[in-house]
Protein backbone atom coordinates (compact mmCIF):
# COMPACT_ATOMS: atom_id res chain seq x y z
CA UNK A 1 0.00 0.00 0.00
CA UNK A 2 1.58 3.08 -0.97
CA UNK A 3 1.36 6.44 0.70
CA UNK A 4 2.02 10.24 0.49
CA UNK A 5 2.77 11.63 3.26
CA UNK A 6 3.24 15.54 3.52
CA UNK A 7 4.59 17.34 6.23
CA UNK A 8 7.27 20.38 6.32
CA UNK A 9 10.77 19.60 6.73
CA UNK A 10 11.87 21.44 9.22
CA UNK A 11 9.82 23.64 11.77
CA UNK A 12 10.69 26.12 14.96
CA UNK A 13 10.20 24.82 18.32
CA UNK A 14 6.53 25.00 18.95
CA UNK A 15 4.93 25.92 15.48
CA UNK A 16 1.94 24.01 14.52
CA UNK A 17 2.80 22.16 11.78
CA UNK A 18 -0.05 20.49 8.80
CA UNK A 19 0.22 16.64 8.47
CA UNK A 20 -1.19 15.13 5.37
CA UNK A 21 -1.99 11.96 4.53
CA UNK A 22 -2.87 10.33 1.93
CA UNK A 23 -3.25 6.03 1.62
CA UNK A 24 -3.75 4.16 -1.57
CA UNK A 25 -6.52 1.69 -0.51
CA UNK A 26 -9.52 1.05 -2.30
CA UNK A 27 -11.66 1.37 0.84
CA UNK A 28 -14.10 -1.46 0.09
CA UNK A 29 -17.67 -0.83 1.43
CA UNK A 30 -18.97 -4.46 1.52
CA UNK A 31 -21.87 -3.43 -0.54
CA UNK A 32 -20.86 -3.40 -3.81
CA UNK A 33 -21.54 -6.49 -6.24
CA UNK A 34 -18.96 -7.73 -8.60
CA UNK A 35 -19.53 -8.92 -12.50
CA UNK A 36 -21.06 -12.30 -11.22
CA UNK A 37 -23.43 -11.17 -8.20
CA UNK A 38 -20.95 -11.77 -5.73
CA UNK A 39 -20.62 -9.21 -2.79
CA UNK A 40 -17.37 -7.59 -2.92
CA UNK A 41 -15.80 -8.47 0.80
CA UNK A 42 -15.27 -5.53 2.93
CA UNK A 43 -12.07 -4.18 3.45
CA UNK A 44 -11.49 -0.93 4.90
CA UNK A 45 -8.75 0.80 7.04
CA UNK A 46 -9.45 0.83 10.52
CA UNK A 47 -6.88 2.31 12.32
CA UNK A 48 -4.47 5.33 11.37
CA UNK A 49 -2.06 6.44 13.62
CA UNK A 50 0.82 9.00 13.91
CA UNK A 51 3.00 8.96 16.71
CA UNK A 52 6.03 11.65 17.48
CA UNK A 53 9.36 10.14 18.54
CA UNK A 54 7.72 7.68 20.08
CA UNK A 55 4.32 9.27 21.75
CA UNK A 56 1.14 8.76 19.72
CA UNK A 57 0.15 11.96 18.65
CA UNK A 58 -3.31 11.37 16.17
CA UNK A 59 -5.58 8.42 15.91
CA UNK A 60 -8.34 7.83 13.81
CA UNK A 61 -10.70 4.83 13.34
CA UNK A 62 -11.66 4.74 9.87
CA UNK A 63 -14.67 3.17 8.42
CA UNK A 64 -16.75 2.39 5.07
CA UNK A 65 -18.13 5.75 5.04
CA UNK A 66 -14.12 7.72 4.52
CA UNK A 67 -13.66 7.93 0.50
CA UNK A 68 -11.39 5.21 -1.17
CA UNK A 69 -7.67 6.35 -1.17
CA UNK A 70 -8.27 8.19 2.52
CA UNK A 71 -6.87 11.26 2.88
CA UNK A 72 -6.31 13.17 6.09
CA UNK A 73 -5.01 15.88 7.03
CA UNK A 74 -4.24 17.27 11.09
CA UNK A 75 -1.85 19.61 12.99
CA UNK A 76 0.92 18.70 15.81
CA UNK A 77 3.42 20.70 17.30
CA UNK A 78 6.71 20.43 16.38
CA UNK A 79 8.71 20.12 19.50
CA UNK A 80 11.72 17.82 18.91
CA UNK A 81 13.89 16.82 16.15
CA UNK A 82 12.92 12.91 14.85
CA UNK A 83 10.16 10.86 13.40
CA UNK A 84 6.93 11.19 12.76
CA UNK A 85 5.83 7.29 12.35
CA UNK A 86 2.56 6.53 10.40
CA UNK A 87 0.72 2.99 11.15
CA UNK A 88 -2.20 1.74 9.44
CA UNK A 89 -3.85 -1.33 8.89
CA UNK A 90 -6.93 -2.92 7.45
CA UNK A 91 -9.80 -5.37 7.75
CA UNK A 92 -7.47 -8.32 5.73
CA UNK A 93 -4.94 -7.34 8.17
CA UNK A 94 -2.91 -5.22 5.76
CA UNK A 95 0.08 -3.38 7.46
CA UNK A 96 1.35 0.00 6.53
CA UNK A 97 3.78 1.84 7.82
CA UNK A 98 5.59 4.95 7.01
CA UNK A 99 8.45 7.27 8.70
CA UNK A 100 9.12 10.91 8.01
CA UNK A 101 11.61 13.32 9.34
CA UNK A 102 11.42 16.53 11.22
CA UNK A 103 13.76 19.34 11.82
CA UNK A 104 13.02 21.24 14.81
CA UNK A 105 15.64 24.48 15.12
CA UNK B 1 -55.86 20.60 18.58
CA UNK B 2 -54.78 19.77 14.06
CA UNK B 3 -52.10 22.15 14.29
CA UNK B 4 -50.79 20.49 17.57
CA UNK B 5 -50.88 17.28 16.27
CA UNK B 6 -49.08 17.98 13.23
CA UNK B 7 -46.42 20.02 15.19
CA UNK B 8 -46.39 17.11 16.96
CA UNK B 9 -45.98 14.55 14.29
CA UNK B 10 -43.04 16.74 12.97
CA UNK B 11 -41.13 16.49 15.81
CA UNK B 12 -41.14 12.46 15.50
CA UNK B 13 -39.62 12.30 11.84
CA UNK B 14 -36.61 10.73 11.84
CA UNK B 15 -35.15 13.74 10.28
CA UNK B 16 -36.45 16.45 12.25
CA UNK B 17 -34.98 14.34 15.33
CA UNK B 18 -31.42 14.27 13.78
CA UNK B 19 -30.74 17.99 13.70
CA UNK B 20 -30.03 17.85 17.28
CA UNK B 21 -27.98 14.93 18.91
CA UNK B 22 -30.13 12.78 20.70
CA UNK B 23 -28.20 11.95 23.29
CA UNK B 24 -30.24 8.29 23.50
CA UNK B 25 -28.91 7.32 19.79
CA UNK B 26 -26.56 4.12 20.87
CA UNK B 27 -24.26 5.45 18.67
CA UNK B 28 -23.21 8.93 20.65
CA UNK B 29 -24.16 6.85 23.58
CA UNK B 30 -21.22 4.90 23.13
CA UNK B 31 -18.76 8.16 23.09
CA UNK B 32 -21.32 10.36 25.58
CA UNK B 33 -22.37 7.76 28.30
CA UNK B 34 -25.96 9.75 28.62
CA UNK B 35 -24.22 13.19 28.88
CA UNK B 36 -25.64 16.30 27.12
CA UNK B 37 -24.75 17.24 23.82
CA UNK B 38 -24.38 20.99 23.53
CA UNK B 39 -24.71 22.58 20.13
CA UNK B 40 -21.51 25.07 19.46
CA UNK B 41 -17.50 25.30 19.62
CA UNK B 42 -17.61 22.26 16.56
CA UNK B 43 -18.04 23.78 13.38
CA UNK B 44 -18.40 21.10 10.00
CA UNK B 45 -17.75 22.37 6.65
CA UNK B 46 -18.96 20.91 4.13
CA UNK B 47 -20.12 21.86 0.64
CA UNK B 48 -23.05 22.88 -0.07
CA UNK B 49 -23.66 20.29 -3.23
CA UNK B 50 -21.37 17.05 -4.22
CA UNK B 51 -22.92 15.44 -7.56
CA UNK B 52 -20.87 12.47 -6.25
CA UNK B 53 -21.18 10.90 -2.94
CA UNK B 54 -18.11 9.21 -3.72
CA UNK B 55 -15.51 11.73 -2.42
CA UNK B 56 -16.79 14.72 -0.49
CA UNK B 57 -14.31 16.80 1.26
CA UNK B 58 -15.01 18.11 4.54
CA UNK B 59 -13.90 20.04 7.32
CA UNK B 60 -14.07 19.64 10.86
CA UNK B 61 -12.82 22.65 13.53
CA UNK B 62 -13.84 23.03 17.41
CA UNK B 63 -12.63 26.08 19.21
CA UNK B 64 -10.31 25.20 21.82
CA UNK B 65 -6.98 26.59 22.98
CA UNK B 66 -5.65 22.85 22.73
CA UNK B 67 -3.44 23.55 26.34
CA UNK B 68 -3.08 20.73 28.47
CA UNK B 69 -5.82 22.01 30.41
CA UNK B 70 -7.86 22.26 27.55
CA UNK B 71 -8.17 20.51 25.23
CA UNK B 72 -10.45 18.14 22.41
CA UNK B 73 -10.16 14.56 23.15
CA UNK B 74 -11.91 13.04 20.31
CA UNK B 75 -14.23 13.95 17.36
CA UNK B 76 -17.14 11.75 16.32
CA UNK B 77 -18.50 11.98 13.27
CA UNK B 78 -21.86 10.31 12.15
CA UNK B 79 -24.05 10.52 8.92
CA UNK B 80 -27.71 10.21 8.33
CA UNK B 81 -28.06 8.16 5.91
CA UNK B 82 -25.00 5.62 5.71
CA UNK B 83 -25.24 2.38 6.48
CA UNK B 84 -22.41 2.61 8.62
CA UNK B 85 -23.71 5.79 10.44
CA UNK B 86 -20.20 6.32 12.59
CA UNK B 87 -18.03 7.33 9.66
CA UNK B 88 -15.10 8.13 11.63
CA UNK B 89 -13.63 8.70 14.98
CA UNK B 90 -10.48 11.08 15.57
CA UNK B 91 -8.52 10.96 18.79
CA UNK B 92 -6.36 14.19 19.35
CA UNK B 93 -4.51 15.90 22.38
CA UNK B 94 -2.79 18.67 23.83
CA UNK B 95 0.07 17.69 21.39
CA UNK B 96 -2.13 18.23 18.03
CA UNK B 97 -2.00 22.27 18.74
CA UNK B 98 -5.08 23.11 16.56
CA UNK B 99 -8.30 21.33 16.56
CA UNK B 100 -9.03 20.79 12.88
CA UNK B 101 -9.44 17.83 10.72
CA UNK B 102 -9.87 17.71 7.07
CA UNK B 103 -10.82 14.51 4.99
CA UNK B 104 -13.01 13.30 2.87
CA UNK B 105 -15.82 11.24 3.19
CA UNK B 106 -18.61 9.05 1.41
CA UNK B 107 -22.12 10.01 1.59
CA UNK B 108 -25.40 7.78 1.07
CA UNK B 109 -27.66 10.54 -0.41
CA UNK B 110 -28.46 14.39 0.71
CA UNK B 111 -28.52 14.33 4.08
CA UNK B 112 -26.96 15.75 7.92
CA UNK B 113 -23.34 14.99 8.87
CA UNK B 114 -22.95 15.62 12.45
CA UNK B 115 -19.92 15.60 14.32
CA UNK B 116 -19.69 15.39 18.27
CA UNK B 117 -16.43 16.78 19.91
CA UNK B 118 -15.58 15.70 23.52
CA UNK B 119 -13.38 18.24 25.52
CA UNK B 120 -10.39 17.26 28.40
CA UNK B 121 -13.26 18.77 30.94
CA UNK B 122 -15.93 15.55 29.89
CA UNK B 123 -18.31 18.40 28.33
CA UNK B 124 -19.71 17.18 24.70
CA UNK B 125 -20.22 20.05 21.70
CA UNK B 126 -21.82 19.21 18.20
CA UNK B 127 -22.63 20.69 14.85
CA UNK B 128 -23.99 19.53 12.05
CA UNK B 129 -24.12 20.08 7.93
CA UNK B 130 -26.48 19.66 5.32
CA UNK B 131 -25.31 18.82 2.14
CA UNK B 132 -27.18 17.74 -1.18
CA UNK B 133 -25.66 14.82 -3.29
CA UNK B 134 -26.82 14.45 -6.76
CA UNK B 135 -25.15 10.76 -6.99
CA UNK B 136 -25.06 8.85 -3.56
CA UNK B 137 -22.39 6.27 -2.85
CA UNK B 138 -21.87 2.82 -1.19
CA UNK B 139 -25.44 1.33 -2.32
CA UNK B 140 -24.39 1.88 -5.89
CA UNK B 141 -24.08 -0.78 -8.26
CA UNK B 142 -20.62 -0.12 -9.94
Amino acid sequence: MAARIQLPASAKRGEIVEVKVLIQHPMETGYRHDDVGHLIKRNVINVLSCRYNGVEVFRADLSSGIAANPYVQFYTVADKSGELEFYWIDDEGMQGSEKQPIQVT
Amino acid sequence: MKRRRFLAGLAALPGAALAQVDPLDPLVWVVTNGAQVKQGKVTVELPQLADNGNSVPIKITVDSPMTEADHVKSIHLYSEKNPVRNMANFYLGPRAGKAEINSRVRLAGSQKVTAVAKLSDGSFWYDTASIVVTLSACLDES
